[in-house]
């Protein structure tokens, strides 16, 4: 028997993946701006802050890396209401997304600034410049545009990585997926119509990131 | 019935993570044996064979495992086959490694310096014997510590075939959640597992980087 591809029923009901796009991408966007914070903070307790305060920073490092996003996923979602902290499904994969980048970030960064020489830091410091403007001018901007290409990527991984709240029913792309397979029974047709539309998303990302690497960085 | 976990459910978790550890090896023998012929067809000297290549990994690596996973389950079928999770999980995450391993090496046989080429083309060597007797050797040291990097993002993205059936870690601590009921305590398990077998592979990543960068 040869198969015949039904696309008809998957596009007839577009519109339900759209919509698990869009909060795809909003669900990408707030975490991406979440983990860059904790990134740049947490970079810079790293680098510089009291020695508790870096071995507490190494530690959430380590655990988020070496962990899978679906367990810690799971123990944010399932785990933290026996603590008696309850989260919607949204608000788990935000803050599950979010903890789990920040520890890419805090990596990814601190080898940044891990690259800027401490002869600029003193040079800065002795041009009269205060900390934090060293912080800012000196180290912070061009480890950023040293490590600019890594942390791109990795936020395009997180966006990809978004699929994984659906299993905790976060209604975003990946579960409308699921949801209209169970509706069209398409299943082939309807998960090679969401990869297509995650790879439309990834080059986006990338066109973009790499439009912000220009506005920013060109100098 | 509910009951609290006890001594057996955190042996039978550690059991489970055997399955863990073989989807790993199927996954890295078979995305590196993959991952190889496209790491080939990516520097090849011939135009469309690298966009093929590349053409691949883009996919590969612009669309979420999770979707993969669920293409490749559902695309046995269509042809009339069913398989076994096993059969599904072993071949997505073969092609999913295949285009990171063939990226991650591409760079490091780009790692060896233009003029290695240039000489040993000088010396009359064609491209499969540069390949074999002056670029492998040298890029293969640099290709260890990502390699290795590699493997631990595929100890944990093995977690995802819980999601199509396959029993391994990750699935051994949903069904023991539904049957004690203390997500807290047996996820709490399972991430210490996962760490068990990640953090030693990423100080392994980490020493090697840092040891072969003191040769060169």
């Amino acid at each position: 028997m040869i198969y015949q591809f039904n696309f008809r029923d998957v596009f007839a009901q577009f519109d339900t993946l759209v919509d698990g796009a869009l909060l795809t991408l909003l669900l990408s966007v707030v975490t991406m701006a979440i983990g860059l914070v904790i990134g740049i903070a947490g970079a810079l307790a790293r680098s510089w802050g009291v020695h508790p305060l870096r071995l507490l920073t190494a530690a959430y490092v380590e655990a988020i890396r070496n962990t899978p996003l679906l367990i810690q996923l799971f123990i944010v979602f399932f785990g933290l209401p026996s603590a008696g902290l309850r989260l919607d499904a949204g608000t788990a994969a935000v803050v599950a997304l979010s903890v789990n980048l920040g520890a890419y970030a805090i990596e990814i960064i601190r080898a940044g600034i891990q690259a800027i020489h401490k002869s600029q830091v003193e040079a800065g410091l002795a041009l009269g410049l205060s900390r934090l403007q060293v912080f800012r001018y000196v180290v912070l901007f061009p480890a950023l545009k040293v490590i600019y290409p890594a942390l791109a990527s990795q936020f395009i991984l997180l966006m990809l990585a978004t699929s994984i709240v659906s299993q905790i029913s976060a209604t975003e792309l990946f579960h409308m997926a699921s949801i209209l397979q169970s509706r069209t029974f398409r299943d082939f047709e309807v998960y090679i119509v969401t990869a297509g539309m995650y790879l439309a998303m990834a080059l986006t990302f990338r066109l973009i990131f790499a439009l912000i690497h220009r506005a920013v960085f060109r100098r | 019935m509910i009951r609290e976990p006890n001594a057996l459910d955190v042996l039978y978790l550690i059991a489970a993570a055997r399955w863990t550890l073989a989807l790993t090896a199927l996954a890295f023998v078979g995305g590196g044996l993959s991952g190889l012929l496209v790491m080939l067809m990516r520097v090849v000297p011939a135009r469309p064979i690298n966009w093929l290549a590349i053409g691949w990994i883009q996919a590969i690596q612009g669309t979420p495992l999770l979707a993969q996973l669920f293409v490749f389950f559902f695309g046995f079928a269509i042809f009339g086959y069913r398989v076994s999770p096993w059969v599904a999980a072993g071949a997505a995450f073969s092609l999913y490694a295949s285009a990171f391993l063939a990226e991650i090496w591409r760079g490091c046989v780009e790692a060896v310096p233009r003029t290695q080429w240039e000489a040993s083309a000088a010396l009359g060597l064609g491209f499969g014997q540069q390949l074999r007797y002056v670029i492998v050797p040298q890029a293969f040291r640099i290709a260890i510590p990502p390699t290795v990097g590699f493997l631990v993002q595929l100890v944990k993205n093995t977690s995802l075939a819980s999601v199509i059936g396959f029993v391994e870690l990750t699935r051994e601590g949903q069904i023991t959640t539904g049957a004690t009921f203390r997500p807290f305590t047996v996820y709490g398990i399972v991430a210490i597992l996962y760490f068990c077998i990640c953090f030693p592979l990423s100080q392994l990543s980490r020493r090697l980087e840092r040891k072969l960068n003191v040769a060169h």
